[in-house]
């Protein structure tokens, strides 16, 4: 006799199939968030399952700070070229250029927070009316309160105290000139599935996440990667760990961590005995209790 | 990791004083679903307010709003896995004012917790949440009985409880129902069963959760499906394919089966079922594929392909129970956008028959007006038909939303009766 029910991962990866298929029913112009990292990964595999045999639908759009992992690009240009897919970016250095932002001063500065404003260029140059991402609910408390599909006004912000209340598998993607939504088809997947995922599609995934030897500096409890564009305190030294990164992010902010997971088998493992949430190693997340929230209502991604 | 681990979401709806948030915290707490950063985070809170220990509920802060009013305002989602299943809870807030919340929580759920203080018994607050839970077809229930270490873990509280929830639960849809006396503050029957209750012999909270029986919530007899999307890939290998994109609402399909597509009500035979991964002997609820059949018809987004001997009514004008979730309230005669399955159209409200007390179950039949919260029996007329099953046999060919034309927003959620 057959199960008529589905394991968990099958029911995931059902709804996010799911929510492909609405977002390219009820847009004119969507496009995927592509960073780079294994999240937007998933969402672009899910993708060309989704809409087998035709090729993927999307476009994928990436928001350069300047400041990549150089394997990160590489492997960005492999899979569009696979894919067949169009490839749109948005520069945040040609946002300095332009004088749309200003670079962050001191020790700390980052290029995250201008992304925003690179990314919400783009989303309207490009006349996208839905950006498709690889954000997760179990992320961040911000983010656990995500819609599937979430309204941003015509200056790209959320308003999650005034979110349009979303029931069943019934989605609502109107929206007015100038204004677009944000899709998140694996809304309901924890970092741990993902990972497992990963493993069973045997999906490729860029070398940072597994186990490597990298020139690392500790700041911030975290193994951040020696980069040109680090800048050296006078007691910082560089040392050779082995590492692995648990999210990928901009070069100046995503810490690594110790390990010697060098397969996707060891890094499940590895995964589901953490007792860190992965967002513990960005430092972006850390400078305040509500630095999602703040960036997400700006149109962070 | 199990490979048949099921995927069972829960609601649990709750206000500030029965203990939720500390609830949901010793769930993730003792089922060691909390990081260590969080934790610490936690730590450091609960210092700063001056509290002894950690304090559980702040797991379950989310907004700044949230934060600083200690209140839940909005549905939030949480995640935990243990080695039998994973989890996906919707935590809602349980004050009246937050009805449409409790409401879209319930939507997606298999499973409610209702929570009573085992000092107060059943109350307003707690009618309303199985009323909202039976009018949602959740179809499992779950009264914990919380506070117990407050009453000196005494048997009577619970027996009490149960008498009253069930004098008023017999008026309602409720198939299956659990009773489990409990200290969220404690961590009494809620992962490991309590010492301080010899009397109770039924399972823990986390244990009911990972052995309910499932598999049988989904309708298996219904045959829908409603054609998201249809494929054309015109390439080669795929010149002449058109696939019906969507994902099954219920029942099973196979090659070979011969199906109608509504409304225009042609007939055909499946081809294939076809996915990413290969083509299939069945598909059934919820997974997601791709059908093609013998005879090319026009068949377009908001079709529905279903079996020939087992179809849904085709109609105009339904009759719904509707809940207002706008904080406009609904206007007279106007027209909205009814979203149902992949179906848009326009309806009007043609007559509210009458609104339900949700705290009473009484019905008001002279109150004609629906405002945020409010649920009311109304009939709808559309401009073109519907494929619909009543909502207590198909939860996704049974429920509707109205979308306001003027706002875009999402004003009022139906099932249908």
């Amino acid at each position: 006799m057959s199960k008529y029910y589905l394991n968990y991962l099958d029911e995931l990866e059902s709804e996010a199939i799911y929510v492909l298929r609405e977002v390219w029913a009820q847009f004119q112009n969507p496009v995927i968030l592509f960073s780079g990292g294994k999240d937007s990964i998933v969402v672009t595999h899910l993708a060309r399952k989704a809409f087998y045999p035709s090729k993927i639908p999307f476009s994928l759009m990436h928001v350069d700070t300047g400041h990549n992992f150089p394997e990160t690009i590489k492997f960005r240009d492999d899979l569009v070229k696979e894919l067949g897919a169009n490839l749109l970016v948005g520069s945040v250095q040609e946002s300095i250029d332009q004088g749309r932002v200003a670079e962050e001063k001191g020790k700390n500065a980052t290029r995250n927070a201008l992304q925003i404003t690179t990314l919400l260029d783009a989303i309207e140059s490009n006349k996208v009316d839905c950006a498709i991402g690889g954000g997760r609910r179990d992320e961040e408390k911000a983010r656990a309160k995500e819609r599937f599909f979430s309204h941003r006004d015509e200056f790209g912000q959320w308003d999650p105290k005034n979110q349009r209340p979303e029931l069943w598998n019934l989605f609502n993607g109107k929206y007015f000139q100038g204004e677009h939504l944000r899709a998140f088809p694996i809304s309901n997947w924890t970092e741990m599935d993902v990972w497992n995922y990963i493993l069973r599609e045997n999906i490729a995934i860029p070398s940072l996440y597994i186990a490597h030897e990298r020139e690392v500096v500790w700041r911030g409890g975290t193994w951040i990667p020696n980069s040109e564009f680090l800048v050296l305190e006078d007691h910082e030294e560089v040392v050779t760990k082995k590492i692995r990164f648990r999210t990928l992010g901009d070069i100046t902010i995503t810490g690594g961590i110790e390990s010697d997971a060098d397969t996707l088998e060891k890094i499940v493992d590895e995964v589901s005995t953490m007792r860190q949430t992965e967002r513990g190693n960005r430092s972006d997340d850390k400078r305040s209790e509500s630095a999602m929230e703040d960036r997400k209502r700006q149109g962070y991604f | 990791m199990i490979d048949n681990n099921q995927l069972l979401r829960f609601t649990t709806a709750g206000s500030v004083d029965d203990g939720k948030s500390t609830l949901i915290g010793r769930l993730l707490y003792d089922s060691k679903s909390i990081f260590e950063d969080q934790l610490e985070s936690i730590e450091n809170t609960s210092k700063q307010k001056g509290h002894e220990g950690v304090d559980l509920a702040l797991f379950t802060d989310g907004l700044r709003d949230e934060r600083e009013q200690g209140i839940t305002i909005d549905v939030a989602y949480r995640y935990f896995t243990t080695p039998k299943r994973k989890f996906i809870i919707a935590d809602t807030p349980g004050h009246i004012q937050y009805t449409r919340n409790m409401v879209t929580g319930a939507s997606t759920a298999n499973a409610a917790i209702i929570l009573v203080d085992a000092r107060h018994g059943v109350i307003e607050q707690t009618r309303r949440h199985a009323f909202i839970a039976s009018l949602l077809q959740i179809p499992h229930i779950i009264v914990c009985i919380n506070k117990m270490d407050l009453v000196d873990f005494k048997e009577e509280a619970y027996q009490n409880v149960i008498a009253q929830f069930e004098a008023f639960s017999a008026k309602l849809l409720v198939k299956d129902v659990h009773f489990i006396p409990i200290s969220a503050l404690m961590g009494d029957n809620v992962v490991n069963r309590s010492e301080n209750m010899d009397w109770y012999q039924g399972a823990p909270l986390l244990h009911t959760l990972e052995t309910m029986h499932i598999s049988s919530d989904i309708n298996k007899v219904d045959a829908r499906f409603p054609v998201q999307t249809v494929l054309r890939p015109q390439r080669e290998g795929f010149i002449d394919y058109r696939g019906y994109a969507g994902r099954v609402a219920s029942g099973v399909f196979r090659p070979g089966d011969e199906v109608t597509v509504l409304p225009s009500g042609f007939t055909s035979k499946i081809a294939s079922i076809d996915t990413y991964g290969g083509a299939l002997e069945e598909a059934f609820a919820p997974m997601s594929v791709s059908i093609t059949l013998e005879d090319d018809i026009d068949i377009s987004r908001g079709d529905m392909l279903v079996r020939s001997n087992n179809k849904p009514e085709v109609t105009q004008d339904v009759e719904v129970m509707l809940c207002w979730l706008n904080s406009s309230p609904a206007k007279d005669r106007a027209k909205y956008t009814i979203r149902h399955t992949s179906n848009d159209q326009k309806a009007i409200v043609k007559e509210i028959i009458y609104k339900i007390d949700i705290n009473t179950l009484e019905r008001l039949e002279d109150d004609k007006t629906m405002s945020m919260n409010d649920i009311c029996k109304v009939k709808l007329r559309t401009t073109k038909p519907l494929c619909v099953d009543a909502y207590r046999d198909n939860r996704i060919t049974g429920s509707i939303i109205l979308v306001d034309d003027a706002t875009n927003e999402t004003v009022a959620a139906g099932m249908i009766v």
